[in-house]
């Protein structure tokens, strides 16, 4: 028995034990073992975005990470928000477009999914990897990028491509 | 010469250090949890700071080529403060993380009872967890402090430890104890290059470490660098160089089994990556 079918048992059967196992579980259990924990836990538990919450808040960069990338596959409804609100608030990359993926392009309000974006621009994120952005871009949105835009060209700046291809 | 840094505060650090460090050829640092400069008052301020050096700091330092791992531990000065004893409880979760390869910096710093206590109970955690363990060795009444270490980690594996901040004087007993020896190089404390060649003259390369330890007082991230020009200068060849600054470093953390080091070793460059590159 391989050490991720043990663990995905030993949570099936005690979703208690996931929080000594996932921080474990990339390099016990290989790429791909920690999405397959947070399933275990979306089967065992009737409702498990408390126990998803408090894995994200013990996590480190890389737990948290593929708990945002997981989300969409947990089926919580709007209770994990709080995670992506957290993630649009650091100034890590790999957060703030996990962020913006599916679960946060489906739940963030109109402000906060224009502000994500906004920072993705701000960051470097490029605009493609933004979930749903077609569906999501308003007049608003286009407003914040032409300033943007305007910003930058007075400052004697670049305006990236992906922001001047959506004015 | 390519570096790794086994001791270094970056969070008390600018990022033109990273880019002075990573163009002296440092790849990979391990940043110890250790004091702030201002003393801590309660366990969650521990806790946002584990978590920086668990997430931001190494994000940061990715960002300049240098892969970035901690020790965590509560600290020896602080031990002493009952608001923050219940760090040891926090702990065990923290250990499990996959940037930690060591319990550290654990030991003494005015060796008292309650750091006696805390000491042990970070060596049982460290055994725990299969982790080595990186021991501070106080600065005043230095070669006692380092007997008494000595005393408390006899019972282990003397190759799981890495006993710092030694000096000529405390050398000696370490070097006979079988623990790994660590250096830290200052501007004006502790060691300097020139008797940090003259101890590997003495004592041989095998169990070296040496580290630039800087923090948020003088100090100075190049002086790993400063060490192997030194070491080159007084007739030592670039694999003895090679084995103080990398080899060893890389040996005695990889007992944890947690060293991740493939994306600094091959070499590549950095600047080609994505916006998402960095560890995951």
């Amino acid at each position: 028995m391989t050490w991720l079918a043990r663990a995905v048992a030993d949570v099936e059967r005690d979703p208690e034990t996931v929080y000594a196992l996932f921080p474990r579980a990339a390099r016990e259990g290989g790429p791909g073992a920690r999405a397959e924990l947070l399933r275990a836990l979306g089967k065992a538990l009737p409702d498990p975005a408390a126990a998803v919450m408090k894995l994200y808040w013990q996590g480190d960069a890389g737990e948290r990470l593929e708990i945002l990338e997981s989300l969409p596959q947990l089926d919580l409804g709007p209770a994990a928000l709080p995670l992506v609100h957290d993630a649009l608030r650091t100034n890590d990359t790999r957060l703030v477009a996990a962020a913006l993926g599916p679960y946060g392009s489906a739940w963030l309000d109109d402000h906060a999914f224009r502000q994500g974006v906004l920072k993705c621009v701000f960051m470097s994120v490029p605009l493609a990897s933004v979930e749903g952005l077609g569906r999501r871009f308003d007049e608003e949105l286009r407003r914040m990028l032409a300033d943007f835009a305007a910003e930058r060209r007075a400052a004697g700046r670049p305006v990236p491509p992906d922001v001047l291809e959506r004015l | 010469m390519r570096i790794f840094d086994p001791h270094v505060h970056m969070t008390s650090r600018t990022t033109d250090d990273y880019e002075r460090m990573y163009a002296a050829g440092v790849r990979a640092v391990v940043e110890p949890a250790f004091w702030l400069g201002q003393p801590r008052t309660n366990v969650g301020s521990f806790l946002d700071y584990f978590d920086a050096l668990l997430g931001w700091e190494p994000y940061r330092a990715a960002q300049y080529g240098i892969r970035h791992h901690c020790t965590l531990a509560l600290n020896p000065k602080e031990a002493n403060d009952p608001r923050c004893a219940g760090v040891l409880d926090e702990l065990p979760r923290y250990l499990l993380k996959d940037s930690v390869v060591a319990v550290g910096e654990v030991g003494y710093d005015s060796m008292t009872p309650e750091e006696d206590r805390v000491f042990e109970a970070q060596l049982a955690l460290a055994e725990e967890h299969g982790l080595p363990v990186l021991v501070h060795t106080p600065h005043r009444d230095k070669a006692a402090g380092a007997r008494r270490t000595l005393d408390v980690v006899k019972g282990m594996d003397p190759g799981m430890v890495l006993v710092d901040h030694l000096n000529e004087l405390t050398v000696g007993m370490v070097h006979e104890a079988g623990c790994w020896m660590g250096f830290s190089i200052y501007p004006d404390t502790k060691m300097d290059p020139q008797r940090m060649v003259a101890i590997l003259k003495e004592y041989g390369t095998e169990r070296m470490i040496v580290n630039s330890a800087a923090d948020w007082g003088r100090s100075d991230v190049l002086k790993t660098r400063e060490v192997g020009e030194a070491m080159l200068a007084a007739g030592f060849t670039d694999e003895d160089v090679d084995r103080v600054l990398w080899q060893n470093p890389v040996a005695f953390y990889g007992q944890s089994g947690r060293l991740t080091l493939d994306d600094v070793e091959s070499g590549g460059d950095y600047e080609g990556n994505t916006i998402l590159r960095g560890t995951r």
